[in-house]
């Protein structure tokens, strides 16, 4: 087996371009992407370490994890496709309602 | 072997993600989305973890790459409209912290001591052994996830009306 550091740091990067993308992108849909880039990277480290204490609750974790992401996912999605609606926007950028 | 499995797995999900976040075109951001799913659920199978590997691929890879495509072509951001950027240099910012966070981030990692655990008995990740622990010890979760699975779909129909009720 590889060891597990390498995962690790394979997680670590990911989850890094995942901020980045919700730092630097105004586009609702790629920040939205990048979310899912850091929940992914996360469940990485979980997976890993499951394999490293050879205990499957890291996986369990990963399994609710998929399911609160997938609905995550619809819900995220459909707000987004409402303000489109609405708004004709998918700029995060435009959305300021609540800006002081 | 298990080595170069692991390089071109890493390799291909470092780019997905550079492509999720450098991307111009949202299609081509899905597209590279779906890249790094694919080859995490290919590391998932290098760390014995079968059931969570063909997951993935089936609710990430299948459902939300989808849904994110469909959602993609649905909706068409205004073209050759250059408005002002209402925070100035937030990009190059975004990328100075990013890479001050991914430092911090390897710097915890590195001093960890590069064993290799022992071989895991040949059940650890399957189906069966997941299943096991989800159907005993974490029963109420799972229950709990299928009514925030029904919240969802509900959300998703009455976010999705086309005309929402007063």
């Amino acid at each position: 087996m590889i060891a597990p550091s390498y995962f690790l740091i394979v997680s670590a990067l990911l989850f890094t371009l995942g901020v980045v993308g919700v730092l630097a992108r105004r586009n609702a849909l790629v920040v939205f992407m990048s979310i899912e880039l850091m929940l992914n990277a996360t469940n990485l480290a979980f997976v890993t370490f499951a394999r490293v204490l050879g205990s499957v609750e890291g996986q369990v974790v990963v399994f609710f994890v998929i399911v609160v992401a997938a609905v995550e996912v619809v819900v995220g999605l459909a707000i987004i496709v409402d303000i489109f609606r609405t708004r004709e926007t998918v700029s995060v950028d435009d959305v300021d309602l609540l800006r002081g | 072997m298990e080595l170069v499995v692991f390089i071109v797995a890493a390799s291909a999900a470092l780019a997905g993600g550079v492509g999720v976040v450098a991307s111009a075109q949202p299609v081509r951001s899905a597209l590279s989305l779906l890249l790094v799913l694919c080859s995490l659920a290919v590391m998932y199978l290098l760390l014995a973890a079968e059931f969570i590997a063909v997951l993935q691929v089936i609710v990430y890879a299948g459902a939300i790459v989808v849904l994110f495509l469909f959602v993609v072509m649905l909706l068409h951001p205004r073209r050759g409209e250059v408005r002002p950027e209402k925070l100035p240099r937030q990009r190059s910012a975004a990328v100075l912290l990013g890479g001050i966070f991914a430092l911090a981030l390897v710097y915890a990692i590195a001093p960890a001591r590069a064993t290799v655990p022992p071989a895991p008995p040949g059940a650890f990740g399957s189906a069966q052994s997941v299943g096991a622990a989800l159907f005993s010890t974490y029963l109420l979760p799972f229950e709990v996830a299928s009514v925030v699975l029904l919240v969802g779909i509900i959300a998703a129909v009455v976010l999705g009306r086309a005309r929402p009720v007063a």
